[in-house]
C-alpha cells in the first residue's frame, strides 16, 4: 500500500512539474493542479498509511495509543485543498486576462522568435 | 482591561471586518469606503502601537485562540520582533491608504485588498503555529495578486502571471515542508517544535532537516534570495504605486519566516554558511541589477533584492549584536523602499514623452495623463523642488549614507560583525559587499536623477498634496529614527536579544504544570 501510494505521489509530481516548465499557460495550471494533487496526498500520508483504525479512542477500554488514526493531517489536507482550488481558480482569471490582452498563450505573453 | 487581553487578536480581526464590510457596499460609494477603511488603518496603527508597549516585556504576550492553549489550539505570540513588524505593517498600510485616495480609487477595490493583505502580514506575523503561518501566507499572496494586477494593462498583467505561478509553486513547497516536520515531529507549534527538533533521533533528523530546507526554500523563493527571485523585479516595477509600496514589506516576511524559525528550531547552527553565501549572492545581484537598471521602478525593485540579501546574509551570522542591527536596517529600507515606489509614480508624471523607456507607465496600464474632471484636493507648489528632495532622501536612504538611519543601521550591522572574534574571512567580504551595495545605490539613483532633475527638458507634474503627504510622512519618519535611534536601537537590540534565546518564547507559549 505504501508503495502504491508513494508512486502515485511521485508520478503526479514529476508530471506536474513537467508541466509547469512547458511554455504554454494551459500546461502550467495543470501542473499546478497535478503537483497540489501530490502534495495533498503527501500531507494525507503524513499520518501514516492504515486502514481501519479510529481516530477517536475510548479511554474506558484500554486504549492502545501505538494504533489510531491521526486526525490533523486530514484537517490540514482539508486546508490545503481549499486553499489551492481557490488560488488556482484566481491564476485561471489571470490566465484568461492574459490571453486576451497579448493575443497568445504563451506564459511569457508573446511567441519566441525562432 | 477587557481590551488589553484581546488586543494581540485585533490586528488580524480589525482588517478582516472591515474588508468583509467594504466587500458588501457598493462599489461607486468611494467616499464612504475611503473613510471607513481610514478610520480601520487609522484603529489599526493604535492597535500596533499599543502592542509594540505590551511586547515590551521580559516575556513574549500569548493569545490563545478560543482559549484553548498550546500545544491543543493555535496561539498568537506577540514579542518585540512581531510587534515591530506589525507597526512596519500598519505604516505602510496608512500610507498607502492616503496615496491611492488620489487616483487609484475608482471602482473602490484597493481599499478591500489593502485591508485583506495587512490581515494577512499581521496574521503571519503574530502566529505561533507553522501550519496556521501557511494559511497567512496565502491571505496575504492573494490579496497581493490582486493588488499586483491593480490598474490592468499587459505589462501588469504578464508580470503577475510569473508572479502567481513561482509563489503557487512555493506554497507548494511550503506545504511539503510543514508535513515532513509533523510527521517527524508530530506538532506543528512553534515551540514545541523548538523543543522537538533537537531531541530528534539520528535517523530521523535528516528528514527533519529537509523538510526544514524545503520550508527555507518557499520563505527564500518569497525573499526573492538569488537564484530564487528573479520574478521580483519585473512584477514590483510594473505593480501600481501603492502596491508596490505595500510590497516592499511583503519580501520581508520571507526573512521574518527566515530568522523565527531558524533561530527557534535550529538556535542558528544548520545552514548558516547557505544563508550566508545566498545572501551575498543576492546582493551581488541586486548591486549588478540596479547599476544596469533604466528605468525608476527597476531601480527600488533590484533595492528590495539588496536589503533581501543584506538581511540574509546579517541574521546568517547568528549574533545578537548583528541581528539587532539588521532588523534597524529592515525597518529603515522598507520604509525607504516605500516611500521611493510612491514617489516613483509622481516623478515619472514629470518626465517627457520621449523618455518612453523610463516611463513605461501611463496609457499602458490604463490611467491617462490628463487630469481627472474633479481632482481631489489641491496641488502642491514648487513641486519639482519638493519631488527633487524627497528623491534625494531616498537616494540617501537607499545608499545607507548619512543622516538617514539606513546608514545607523548598517554602521550597527557593520561593527556587530567586526566584533565577533575572531574576525572570518566571510566577515570582511560581507562588509565590503555592503558598502559596494550601497555605491552602486548612489550611481544608480544619481545618475538618473540628474537626468530628470537636472537635464531639463521635463514638464512639471502636477502632484496633489494627498500624494505627496505619505511620501513626506514616510521620510519624517525616517528622520525621526535617527532622532530617536537611541530608544529605537535599544528595543531592537532587545529583540534580537530574546530571538537568540527562544527559552523565555517557548516557556511563555508551553505553561509548565
Amino acid at each position: 500500500m505504501e508503495l502504491i501510494v508513494a508512486l502515485l505521489i511521485g508520478v503526479l509530481t514529476g508530471s506536474g512539474v513537467w508541466l509547469i516548465l512547458r511554455p504554454r499557460t494551459y500546461q502550467v495550471i495543470l501542473g499546478l493542479a497535478l503537483i497540489s494533487y501530490g502534495v495533498n496526498l503527501f500531507i494525507f500520508v503524513m499520518g501514516w498509511v492504515r486502514g481501519g483504525i479510529p481516530a477517536i479512542l475510548d479511554a474506558a477500554s484500554k486504549p492502545d495509543f501505538s494504533r489510531f488514526a491521526d486526525p490533523l493531517p486530514q484537517a490540514l489536507v482539508l486546508t490545503a485543498i481549499v486553499i489551492s482550488f481557490a488560488t488556482t481558480a484566481l491564476f485561471l482569471v489571470v490566465l484568461l486576462a492574459a490571453r486576451g490582452l497579448t493575443g497568445t498563450d504563451h506564459v511569457d505573453g508573446e511567441e519566441r522568435e525562432e | 482591561m477587557m481590551m488589553d487581553s484581546q488586543l494581540p487578536i485585533l490586528p488580524v480581526v480589525l482588517p478582516l471586518a472591515t474588508g468583509a464590510v467594504l466587500l458588501l457596499l457598493d462599489v461607486r460609494r468611494t467616499t464612504l469606503k475611503a473613510v471607513i477603511g481610514f478610520a480601520s488603518i487609522a484603529a489599526q496603527l493604535v492597535v500596533a502601537l499599543g502592542l509594540t508597549q505590551l511586547a515590551d516585556a521580559a516575556t513574549p504576550t500569548v493569545y490563545a485562540l478560543g482559549n484553548w492553549h498550546a500545544p491543543f489550539g493555535i496561539v498568537l505570540v506577540v514579542d518585540r520582533l512581531a510587534a515591530v513588524m506589525v507597526l512596519l505593517t500598519t505604516l505602510l498600510g496608512t500610507a498607502a491608504h492616503c496615496y491611492s485616495l488620489a487616483r487609484w480609487h475608482g471602482p473602490g477595490r484597493f481599499p478591500v485588498l489593502l485591508q485583506f493583505l495587512l490581515m494577512g502580514l499581521n496574521g503571519a506575523f503574530l502566529t505561533g503555529d507553522l501550519f496556521n503561518l501557511f494559511v497567512f501566507f496565502e491571505l496575504l499572496l492573494a490579496a497581493s495578486y490582486g493588488l499586483a494586477l491593480l490598474g490592468s494593462g499587459i505589462a501588469r498583467v504578464r508580470a503577475s502571471l510569473h508572479y502567481i505561478v513561482v509563489n503557487l509553486a512555493a506554497s507548494l513547497l511550503f506545504l511539503i515542508g510543514v508535513s515532513l516536520i509533523y510527521g517527524v515531529a508530530g506538532t506543528l507549534n512553534m515551540a514545541q517544535l523548538a523543543e522537538r527538533i533537537p531531541a530528534i533521533a539520528a535517523a530521523d533528523r535528516a528528514l527533519v532537516e529537509s523538510g526544514a530546507a524545503i520550508l527555507a526554500i518557499a520563505f527564500l523563493v518569497k525573499a526573492a534570495v538569488w537564484p530564487l527571485g528573479f520574478w521580483l523585479p519585473s512584477t514590483y516595477a510594473a505593480a501600481s504605486a501603492p502596491a508596490a509600496a505595500l510590497f516592499a514589506i511583503l519580501s520581508k516576511v520571507g526573512i521574518y519566516a527566515v530568522l523565527r524559525l531558524w533561530l527557534l528550531f535550529f538556535d542558528g547552527q544548520a545552514g548558516g554558511e547557505f544563508l550566508l553565501y545566498t545572501g551575498m549572492a543576492t546582493m551581488m545581484f541586486g548591486a549588478a541589477g540596479m547599476l544596469a537598471a533604466q528605468r525608476l521602478g527597476t531601480i527600488a525593485a533590484y533595492s528590495l533584492v539588496i536589503s533581501s540579501g543584506t538581511l540574509l546574509a546579517a541574521i546568517s551570522r547568528a549574533d545578537a549584536g548583528v541581528t539587532a542591527g539588521a532588523l534597524f536596517y529592515l525597518v529603515s529600507s522598507t520604509l525607504g523602499a516605500a516611500a521611493f515606489f510612491l514617489l516613483i509614480e509622481l516623478i515619472q508624471r514629470a518626465r517627457p514623452l520621449g523618455a518612453e523607456v523610463l516611463a513605461v507607465t501611463a496609457e499602458q496600464f490604463g490611467i491617462d495623463d490628463e487630469e481627472p474632471e474633479e481632482s481631489p484636493g489641491p496641488a502642491i507648489p514648487a513641486t519639482m523642488a519638493i519631488l527633487g528632495l524627497a528623491f534625494a532622501a531616498c537616494s540617501l536612504l537607499l545608499a545607507a549614507l548619512p543622516p538617514l538611519p539606513a546608514f545607523l543601521a548598517k554602521m550597527s550591522m557593520i561593527s556587530g560583525l567586526l566584533s565577533i572574534r575572531p574576525i572570518e574571512g566571510e566577515a570582511w567580504v560581507l562588509l565590503g559587499l555592503m558598502l559596494v551595495c550601497g555605491l552602486a545605490a548612489l550611481v544608480a539613483t544619481a545618475r538618473i536623477g540628474v537626468s530628470i532633475f537636472w537635464a531639463g527638458g521635463t514638464s512639471v507634474p502636477r502632484v496633489l498634496f494627498l500624494e505627496m503627504v505619505p511620501v513626506a510622512t514616510l521620510l519624517i519618519l525616517c528622520a525621526a529614527l535617527t532622532i530617536g535611534a537611541g530608544p529605537v536601537t535599544r528595543y531592537v537590540q532587545d529583540a534580537a536579544n530574546s530571538l537568540h534565546t527562544p527559552r523565555a518564547y517557548v516557556n511563555a507559549v508551553l505553561p509548565r504544570q
